[in-house]
């Protein structure tokens, strides 16, 4: 392995803000051909708003947001026109004033193809916003700060749309030491956060104090890869004034060597703290919190302007003779995008993010929405397609790139021939599906699809397993209930003849022993026998192999519900890119 | 391809297959300088036999004839078979060791990239099983006349001029068999077999392998772990019993210049497939096969013992790569390497 793996640091790169910065390395990664040139030429500019724009309510991680408007209602821009659904959950607003033709069905951006509900919506050409108002979130309540974000829809922009009031959450201990901003950037082709941090250092630095008084972080380190000088140096002097205004040194611009994936969260809090945070761990449980850039600027724009989140940077290129960043409203066909950046005419396809973790849209009409950082357009001299598959002979290049140093080749092994569990015993869901594994493979294995199919069949499984559960429980529970109701009707009927019969005697016994009747005795007997009865069955119900277990084979049994609790933890949509 | 990533770095099975059959070059060089042309007649012959073998495999296999057959890995297996057979060995034997290693050893196991067993040394082994005399017969340092190699290799086999025992034999039959009073200086010293450091001749081929093998570790072909811990448990094991008796067991230097030790640390031992994948695992991997050889070296009755102790280990590879998975992301030191 050429790579350190642990307490390692590559030499120590000063941040120019900052003194020496001590680095950390990452095990693995690769380095393909960046391409990032092409759309860098050029500023931001603002994307044409489209005669029509769809714009889907289900924007982010976590639930649906509900519609808030109906056909034939005008809105505004930056009116809410989805509302958060849930603990997990984040509005969706107006991109711009308008007529709403339709709440309906449309195709969504993503490889499945599948349709969600969306906000048609025609614009007017006023673009009226609705009445901006600043948050004061020095004196409102975290609750209040954390609603306030919720409602403006800001999400986290490095791809993976996670909710950013989830994680603007200092933990336990109520504060942390360390903000990390990602502006690695590390995919080819996209040059979105580059371009903003370029133009817009200021604010994105406005944001990520903001970020930091709220999360109560003692120091902000700014993660960029060094292939971005211009983006470094312009971070650089807005820190510097930030630094000056607060009068301390806290926060630092950070140039990490160029590598992918060096912009997974987990990498880039590795290379600029050295800590590792575990799968299924909360960062903030190590005193780190990671947000992308570009989240940085929305939150400043949420907080200091009033304007919630209803549009964001987006790189085009790919195959085409004029690539660009844009500022796009979301809800934009992304076929408008690629007509204004000239594609060439072999483009076949539209990939959504880059070319090592991107989705292949299902067709080019498809909107851009919150998690479009890019729109790389693809022919097959660009991209093509891949020589045929050969059998895996263990060479190890997976593992060597493999940036959770995880062993891929075992992972595929198992993964294909569908043993599930000892995939997972190979740690299938560390697997950030980076990449990486596939990149490097020479039998040309499509590595990170094995990973997908084992973890989506493994999440099948345990979501039946689940059901089944609820289905025996509730069927044990009606038995239970219809022995029980037996059992009453039986005991109210022994006693309305007991007491017919001897009724005299009763009368006569009750005189006497007034503690208990025997009408109470018998009720009681019944109770207790169908308590008694209760207990058998639930007994007989437990599987018989769980009894009498060694202490290891106890253990084992603990070890494997821990880990399907944890299985069912990444169940969830889980977190790829830093947000 | 429909899913990420959609791009691909420029590698393929066949071009790792034809760096390693590059990288044994240099070692083949010596052995024609020392040993003549003998031997680039065994490889064409293995590499034919092999070819044909792969190819009558695949076909029966129902597997794309021209993506497998151009993969380069039976090539591999080919020359290695070739450079580990006496060069003056009559073509039955390489050909019937070509055919055990492809058809056996790789294709009925699967083929390429299951089998468990390193084909080279399964046809190595069960031949030298079957064939101890043949496949002990090589040739005298500096006799590399062609003509009588190739009788000996395709006609009447009269072998007593060109041939001799190879370094371990002649030390191994001295030490075992002769007076008691042989020591390894001595035996050494007085045979015209033993070169400055290991078998005459040999310590150049060994070379020109370590040379090779040096290109494969800087081309990223192979690891480091490999190499190392085979080579240093080689000289640690001899190393420490030449030590404690230096007439009874030959030094670390002689081991590692003579017979397969070089070409095993850097082209056999680094099988990917049959061996372990692990760093950890490589390391403890290569030292077994390394301690095994020396062993059967010292005390087998076979003169190398490279590809038995290969061969066992390759049994062991599986448990081996089992109980040595690195730690993964976050599961190393709680996650916290802070200063």
């Amino acid at each position: 392995m050429e790579v350190p793996r642990v307490q390692d640091h590559s030499s120590a790169k000063g941040g120019g803000v900052s003194a020496l910065q001590r680095l950390f390395k990452f095990h693995g990664g690769v380095k393909p051909a960046y391409n990032k040139e092409a759309s860098t030429g050029l500023p931001i500019a603002v994307a044409p708003t489209p005669t029509q724009l769809v714009i889907p309510l289900h924007q982010s991680i976590g639930g649906m947001p509900r519609p808030l408007v109906s056909a034939g209602e005008h809105v505004l821009k930056g009116q809410r026109i989805g509302g958060a659904d849930g603990n997990v959950s984040s509005a969706v607003h107006a991109s711009t004033s308008g007529k709403v033709l339709a709440v309906e069905m449309r195709l969504m951006p993503h490889t499945s193809g599948l349709s969600a509900m969306c906000v048609i919506l025609e614009p007017d050409g006023r673009d009226e916003w609705i009445p901006r108002q600043p948050f004061d979130y020095r004196n409102a309540t975290p609750t209040e700060t954390r609603d306030y974000l919720r409602d403006a829809g800001v999400v986290g922009l490095g791809g993976a749309v996670f909710p950013s009031y989830l994680k603007l959450n200092p933990g336990k201990q109520g504060k942390l030491d360390t903000l990390v901003l990602n502006g690695a950037e590390c995919e080819p082709f996209i040059t979105c956060d580059d371009l903003l941090m370029r133009e817009r250092a200021e604010a994105t630095l406005k944001g990520a104090v903001i970020m930091r008084e709220i999360l109560g972080a003692g120091q902000v380190l700014i993660g960029i890869e060094d292939n971005k000088p211009e983006a470094i140096a312009a971070m650089e002097i807005a820190a510097r004034a930030a630094n000056a205004a607060a009068g301390d040194s806290s926060i630092r611009v950070v140039s990490v060597p160029t590598r992918y994936p060096a912009g997974g969260a987990k990498q880039l809090i590795r290379v600029l703290t050295g800590i590792e945070v575990p799968h299924g761990k909360r960062s903030t449980d190590y005193g780190v919190q990671c947000f992308n850039v570009g989240t940085a600027y929305a939150i400043y724009e949420a907080i200091a302007l009033g304007q919630p989140l209803i549009s964001r940077i987006v790189t085009i290129a790919g195959n085409v003779r004029r690539a660009r960043n844009y500022e796009v409203p979301f809800g934009t066909p992304m076929r408008d995008l690629v007509t204004l950046c000239d594609p060439l005419p072999d483009s076949d396809r539209v990939i959504m993010g880059g070319p090592m973790m991107g989705l292949l849209m299902p067709a080019d009409s498809v909107p851009v929405v919150k998690a479009t950082n890019c729109v790389l357009i693809g022919s097959k001299a660009l991209f093509p397609a891949p020589p045929p598959e050969m059998p895996c002979i263990r060479c190890g290049e997976c593992a060597k790139v493999c940036p959770a140093d995880l062993l891929p080749f075992e992972m595929y092994w198992f993964s294909r021939a569908k043993i599930f569990g000892k995939a997972q015993e190979y740690n299938l869901f560390d697997c950030i599906e980076c990449g990486c594994c596939a990149y490097v493979c020479p039998s040309h294995i499509p590595l990170v699809d094995y990973y997908r199919f084992a973890k989506s069949e493994i999440w099948a499984r345990e979501l039946e397993k689940e059901s089944a559960d609820v289905a025996r429980e509730r069927y044990e529970f009606r038995l239970l209930r219809e022995e029980r109701e037996k059992q009453e009707k039986a005991a109210k009927l022994a006693a309305k003849t007991a007491a017919g019969r001897e009724k005299a005697a009763a009368a006569l016994a009750e005189a006497e022993k007034p503690a208990t009747t025997p009408e109470e005795d018998a009720k009681k007997a019944l109770i207790a026998a169908a308590l008694e009865r209760a207990r058998a069955q639930q007994a007989q119900a437990r599987p018989e192999n769980t009894d009498n277990l060694t202490p290891e084979q106890q253990a084992e049994v603990a070890a494997i519900e821990a880990r399907r609790a944890e299985i069912r933890e990444m169940a969830k949509p889980h977190v790829r890119q830093s947000d | 391809m429909n899913n990420s990533p959609y791009f691909l770095k420029p590698a393929s099975v066949q071009s790792v297959m034809l760096r390693v059959l590059a990288a044994l070059l240099p070692g083949i060089a010596a052995y024609i300088w020392f040993f003549g042309m003998a031997i680039l007649v065994q490889i064409a012959l293995a590499s034919v036999t092999a070819l044909a073998a792969e190819a009558v495999m695949l076909k029966l296999r129902d597997k794309p004839l021209m993506l497998f057959l151009s993969d380069g890995s039976a090539l591999v297996t080919a020359w290695l078979i070739a450079l580990t057979f006496p060069p003056i060995a009559p073509w039955w034997l390489t050909v019937v060791g070509v055919l055990t290693a492809i058809v056996i050893a790789k294709h009925l196991y699967g083929g390429l990239g299951q089998n468990p067993f390193n084909p080279a040394m399964v046809a190595f082994a069960l031949m030298i099983v079957a064939y101890p005399s043949l496949m002990s017969q090589w040739p005298a340092v500096g006799f590399t006349d062609f003509a009588p190699q190739w009788n000996a290799i395709f006609g009447a086999r009269q072998l007593d001029a060109i041939t001799m025992a190879t370094p371990l034999d002649a030390l191994r039959t001295a030490l075992h068999t002769a007076d008691a009073r042989a020591t390894v200086a001595g035996v050494l010293g007085s045979d015209a077999t033993f070169g400055n450091i290991g078998g005459k001749g040999w310590e150049w081929v060994a070379a020109g392998y370590l040379a090779g093998g040096l290109w494969l570790l800087q081309q990223r072909i192979i690891t480091w772990h490999m190499p190392a811990a085979f080579l240093a448990t080689l000289l640690l094991v001899s190393g420490g019993f030449s030590l404690f008796d230096a007439t009874r067991f030959a030094g670390p230097s002689f081991h590692i210049f003579t017979g397969g030790a070089m070409l095993a640390a850097f082209f056999i031992v680094t099988d990917p497939v049959s061996g372990a994948t692990t760093p950890r695992g490589k390391l403890i991997f290569a030292a077994g096969a390394a301690a095994l050889t020396w062993i059967i070296r010292t005390f087998g009755a076979y003169p190398d013992g490279i590809a038995f102790a290969i061969l066992l280990m390759n049994i062991a590879a599986p448990l081996i790569d089992m109980n040595t998975q690195p730690p993964v992301f976050g599961h190393k030191d709680k996650g916290r390497h802070l200063e």
